[in-house]
């Protein structure tokens, strides 16, 4: 559990920090909380010449509702989701998804951006911010970039963003009325990662039928997944328990799972429908449909 | 129980705060990795990725190019001074390091000692290793098959992975009765192999100081002076004498049976250090800790139960097979090769019983310690607590009549078992029907009557044990030959203070006070006053240590003995101080008073003080005595448990709603640690029941090597447990205690398990396998056409 020796740099701006990136290239990695990468380093899994400690650049850590946003800054905390006021009373779906990412220890160190930049299909925020329909802001060498979500994540462990470059926010549009997102995950025990996790977000229209629908899961293969199978079969629907289960159903199917100590793959497929139904009458609940 | 001594003194009974809590609260603990010596070089060790393999070769060469890497220590290394291999205390045998070949996936194959901790690490990564995989044997079953690959070919004449056949009991009279039994029920049972993962791992300091040829060991065992006496055996051809060794056990951060043990990298350091004249620090990883060091439970069991169409137990079969791995590194008393698992006939009269058990090597970790449990015992209650599920099952039967029916009577103690032991006391329905009661067993029964009406599963699940504890008494009981007595020594200061030391080790039970408070309540002085030391072999008295729950039973009862000789002596200088006759003198808490004139006395404090200033011609000045207790039997602590569990049809996870266990340890000394223990133990006991497992695949490979797969419990899958006792004293114990720091260990995983299947038996459900993980759970629902 003993790392192979680094360079370590700890950069007092951002734009320092993206020169260093361009500098030593492939070599490089930039360290937020340092919860998924020092794990990485310490069982020798993986190495790094070159990491960029992001820690002492002003201005990264912040929660704020402006221009019809929820604006996060790239290096806030998991804690400090779970402490936010307008997250608490606004996006309880981002409250559900903190509250369940590893143990106090791990949430007062780990940071939202480096939870989407690691691309772990077994991350917690990622299916919430496919619901979501949020934006990545990466800043590289040259200018700021919007990355919208569905786009960013690659593959395992590899997202749209560029070695040189940072992200430095996260921008979710503000919900609609009649609007609720739920996030539940199913652990093996506390701190661990995902069996199976479900997000949902739904929007109810007036007449009560779902407007737009958002479902995505956790752990269910290489990259996030998102259902649109499930989100059309759901949209124009009165939410009612056999629409939901119809929803989930598909959802469920959606899932490829791999065989881990958590679950056969049969076991961890079946798991992303239940839990996705739950997800699912959880959002319509908070929507205020039911 | 009865409370005789006041607050100020905390004698028996009080619920005295712990005096070592201080001290572990604000951090100053003092455990074999806060040591520094000058000079001191650091150990780390090369493992192997592979369960069976010979090493062709191991070079050396770009380790030891590295700044600050000063050696590498191999098999051929330690083969100059003979001690590559090393005995077992099953009287087997175990590598150090390999010259030929690997036996299990991680084992040890090569050391580096270098200036720090980091570069030590990168020497390991830099050591190449050239293997040639064999073919793994990972299945006990077909280690015996003819024809399986022979592990351990380092054995002249061994042609098979057999290692040993015990078996206890009249094998005749037993199936007699099964041939005439109007009921028999049948369960095969795996109890798999866990790790007792205690949160500080293994590791050592190896100090020898050349110039006096002193060599001093800060070890993490539970067991001091015998490992001293095993290191004296072991390394006497190469000078190591005993009078030269020094074991020092300093704080334990828990050992629950995984500290017992010599593990090879306490030798590599040691020879290390004896060939380099430094001290070196060993200290393993979580992953070494949870893939290397000794594991336990792994038996593989088939019982059989016979039984009247009544509910009458009338005989009991168990036949099991044994998983050790490599090698029978088990830590039992050295004539019971199965541990104390001839327990297996329980709280239940039974009078025909016979049970075997075969041991078999496999490709795995050596082992089969008794984690925080008197070795086996684990394994026996889970299967008699099953078979009896079973049979009220069968029977139709309400799980709770049926123990009633068949527990041995309390006016039949001392009760000898068909498998040989004396059982000391007990009261079982007692304790069954106060578990009941506080529960509220009738109300739950139809609360689950009604749920099932619903499709909803909940079940109750009863487990009834008795344990054996407090190993032992000299006729069978000894490790290599050194009998298991326990030992005190007690010296009173002239200001009526006292220091004792004792030949156990605390590693989390709380020796410090619970000692004090022994001899506070003998001696009446205060437990605050009395210093008490465990774990360095310089200074403390011989003993074989605390681990099967024996600190109490054997240490304990020494302090005790050896406080009641203090009083004797104290006796003669106290009237010798009221010029009375020792005969006219009674004792009370604290002071011996002249017979019938009360306001003469002398406190204690006063007659120590005597002792030293003032005492009678002819006598011998100074207050102190020794005591190496013996005892006559084992003590046979019991509870019954009971707990109520929900199932999510959509996951399969069972939630443990509650969870009342009533526990008989005899008299209690501190009941505030009792619960402690008790406490701990069932969330100990939770843990393979629902959670944790080591498993390997077809190579070998080790699954559930770290703590993102071994899944110890955390607070938050903890219920709150609810505890309650009865007191029924150990007629043979000095002070009527009994052992406790296993009881819930041992009794809990059945009644968790008996829960679940009592919410699926409706089902046709019989038995689940632990650990019952909600895939597994959720497997049974999908079968039984119940999943959501
Ligand atoms: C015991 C434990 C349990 C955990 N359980 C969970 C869990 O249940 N659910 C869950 O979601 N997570 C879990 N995690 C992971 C934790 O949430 C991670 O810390 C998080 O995913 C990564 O955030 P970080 O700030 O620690 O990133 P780091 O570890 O610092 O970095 C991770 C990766 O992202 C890159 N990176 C980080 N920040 C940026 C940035 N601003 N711009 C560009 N690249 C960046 C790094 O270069 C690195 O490659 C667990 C971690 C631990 C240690």
């Amino acid at each position: 559990m003993i790392p192979a020796a680094f360079d370590y740099h700890a950069p007092t701006s951002l734009s320092e920090a993206v020169a260093l990136l361009s500098k030593h290239g492939d070599t490089a990695k930039v360290l937020s909380g340092g919860q998924s990468l020092l794990p990485l380093l310490k069982l020798r899994l993986g190495q790094a010449g070159h990491l960029i400690d992001i820690g002492r650049i002003p201005g990264l850590e912040y929660i704020k509702e402006e221009g019809g946003m929820l604006r996060i800054g790239g290096r806030t905390r998991e804690s400090a989701l779970e402490r936010s006021e307008v997250v608490r009373t606004r996006y309880p779906i981002l409250l559900d998804t903190a509250q369940v990412i590893a143990d106090p220890l791990v949430r007062n160190m780990a940071t939202v951006g480096g939870n989407l930049a690691h691309g772990d299909p077994g991350n917690d925020h990622p299916a919430t911010m496919l619901v979501l329909g949020a934006q990545v802001v990466a800043t590289g060498p040259k200018a700021e970039r919007v990355i919208p979500i569905d786009g960013f994540f690659v593959g395992l462990f590899t997202t749209a963003l560029q070695p040189d470059e940072i992200v430095t926010e996260i921008r979710i549009p503000a919900p609609p009325a009649r609007s609720g997102g739920a996030y539940v995950k199913f652990e093996r025990k506390v701190g661990d990662y995902a069996t199976a996790a479900a997000a949902a977000f739904v929007t109810l229209g007036a007449s009560g039928l779902v407007e737009r629908a958002g479902i995505a899961l956790t752990n269910a293969g290489p990259k996030p997944v998102r259902s649109t199978a499930a989100e059309k079969l759901l949209t124009g629907r009165r939410p009612d328990a056999a629409a939901l289960g119809e929803a989930a159903r598909a959802a469920g199917q959606s899932a490829t799972p791999s065989a881990d100590r958590r679950g056969a793959a049969d076991y961890k497929k079946e798991m992303a429908g239940v839990l996705a139904l739950r997800a699912l009458t959880k959002a319509v609940q908070r929507a205020g449909g039911r | 129980m009865k409370i005789d001594t006041t607050p100020e003194v905390s004698g028996m009974g009080h619920s005295m705060k712990r005096k070592e809590d201080p001290r572990f609260i604000r951090g100053k603990g003092n455990y074999v990795d806060d040591i520094q010596l000058p000079g001191m070089l650091y150990m780390d060790i090369v493992r192997s990725p592979f369960a069976h393999a010979k090493i062709k070769s191991i070079n050396t060469e770009k380790a030891l190019k590295i700044p600050g890497v000063l050696a590498v220590i191999t098999g051929e290394t330690l083969a100059k001074y003979n001690l590559h291999w090393m005995p077992t205390l099953m009287s087997d045998t175990q590598m150090v390091l390999p010259v030929e070949k690997v036996v299990y996936q991680s084992q040890e194959v090569a050391a580096v000692i270098a200036t720090s901790r980091y570069i030590a690490a990168d020497g390991v990564d830099a050591v190449e290793v050239d293997y040639e995989p064999l073919p793994v044997v990972v299945d006990p079953f077909k280690a015996l098959e003819p024809g399986a690959t022979v592990i351990r070919t380092d054995k002249k004449d061994k042609k098979d992975n057999h290692i040993f056949h015990w078996e206890v009991g009249d094998r005749a009279a037993t199936e007699k009765a099964f041939a005439e039994a109007e009921v028999v029920v049948k369960q095969d049972c795996y109890i798999p192999r866990i790790h007792v993962a205690s949160i500080e791992t293994c590791g050592c300091i190896a100090d020898f100081d050349r110039v006096n040829g002193k060599l001093t060991v800060y070890m993490t065992t539970q067991a001091p002076h015998a490992i001293r006496t095993v290191f004296a055996l072991v390394a006497g051809h190469v000078g190591l004498s005993e009078e030269r060794i020094r074991i020092i056990s300093p704080d334990i951060g828990g050992g629950f049976g995984g500290k017992v043990p010599v593990y090879p990298g306490y030798v590599i350091a040691t020879a290390a250090s004896v060939v380099i004249g430094k001290p070196i620090k060993w200290i393993e990883d979580r992953m070494e800790n949870l893939q290397a060091d000794s594991f336990a439970r792994d038996y593989w069991m088939k019982a059989e139960l016979a039984a009247k169409k009544d509910g009458t137990i009338t005989a009991l079969r168990i036949k099991t097979l044994a998983d050790h791995g490599c090698a029978d590194a088990a830590a039992n008393p050295s004539k019971f090769p199965a541990g104390l698992f001839s327990i297996c006939t329980g709280s239940y009269d039974i009078k025909h019983a016979f049970a075997e058990v075969d041991g078999a090597y496999t490709n795995k970790p050596p082992g089969g310690v008794a984690y925080r449990c008197s070795f086996r015992v684990t394994e026996a209650v889970h299967m008699i607590e099953r078979v009896t599920d079973i049979l009220a099952q069968q029977l139709k039967m309400d799980p709770a009549e049926l123990r009633l029916k068949n527990f041995i009577p309390k006016e039949k103690f001392p009760y000898q078992s068909a498998l040989g032991w004396e059982y000391d006391s007990g009261d079982y329905a007692r304790a069954l029907k106060l578990a009941m009661e506080r529960i509220g067993y009738p109300a739950l029964r139809k609360e689950q009557a009604e749920k099932r009406a619903r499709g909803e599963l909940m079940g109750i699940g009863i487990s009834s044990f008795t344990e054996i504890v407090g190993a032992g008494p000299s006729k069978h009981f000894d490790i290599l030959g050194i009998k298991m007595f326990d030992s005190a020594e007690i010296r009173i200061h002239p200001t009526g203070k006292a220091i004792a030391r004792f030949g156990t080790k605390s590693q989390g039970q709380g020796h410090e006070t619970t000692y004090a408070q022994i001899i506070a309540e003998e001696l009446g002085i205060p437990a605050s006053a009395v210093q008490i030391e465990e774990g360095d072999t310089d200074t403390a008295p011989y003993g074989l240590g605390t681990y099967a729950s024996r600190s109490t039973p054997t240490a304990g009862a020494a302090g005790a003995m050896a406080a009641r000789k203090i009083r004797e002596k104290a006796k003669k200088i106290a009237a010798h101080l009221l010029e009375v006759s020792p005969e006219d003198l009674v004792w009370e808490t604290g002071k011996f008073s002249v017979r019938g004139a009360p306001q003469r006395s002398k406190t204690i404090q006063e007659i120590a003080f005597a002792a030293y200033t003032n005492h009678p011609q002819g006598m011998e000045a100074g207050l102190e005595a020794v005591c190496y207790y013996d005892p006559p039997n084992l003590t046979f602590p019991f509870g019954s448990y009971i707990c109520v569990v929900d199932i999510d049809r959509g996951t399969g996870q069972v939630k443990i709603r509650r969870f009342m266990a009533v526990d008989d340890c005899g008299n209690i000394i501190n009941p505030m640690i009792v619960d402690g223990q008790i406490h701990g133990g069932l969330s100990m006991g939770m843990a393979p029941a629902l959670m944790e497992e080591i498993s390997y695949d077809e190579n070998g490979n080790v699954q559930g090597g770290s703590f993102m797969d071994y899944l110890v419990p955390t607070a938050m899958e903890t219920p709150s447990w609810e505890t309650d006792k009865t007191v029924t004293p150990s007629p043979h114990h000095p002070f009527g205690a009994k052992g406790v720091g296993e009881s819930a260990t041992v009794g809990a995983p059945p009644a968790i398990v008996n829960a679940v299947v009592d919410a699926l038996s409706h089902l046709g459900v019989t038995h689940v396998e632990i650990p019952m993980t909600p895939e597994r759970v959720w497997r049974i629902l999908k079968e039984k056409g119940v999943a959501e």
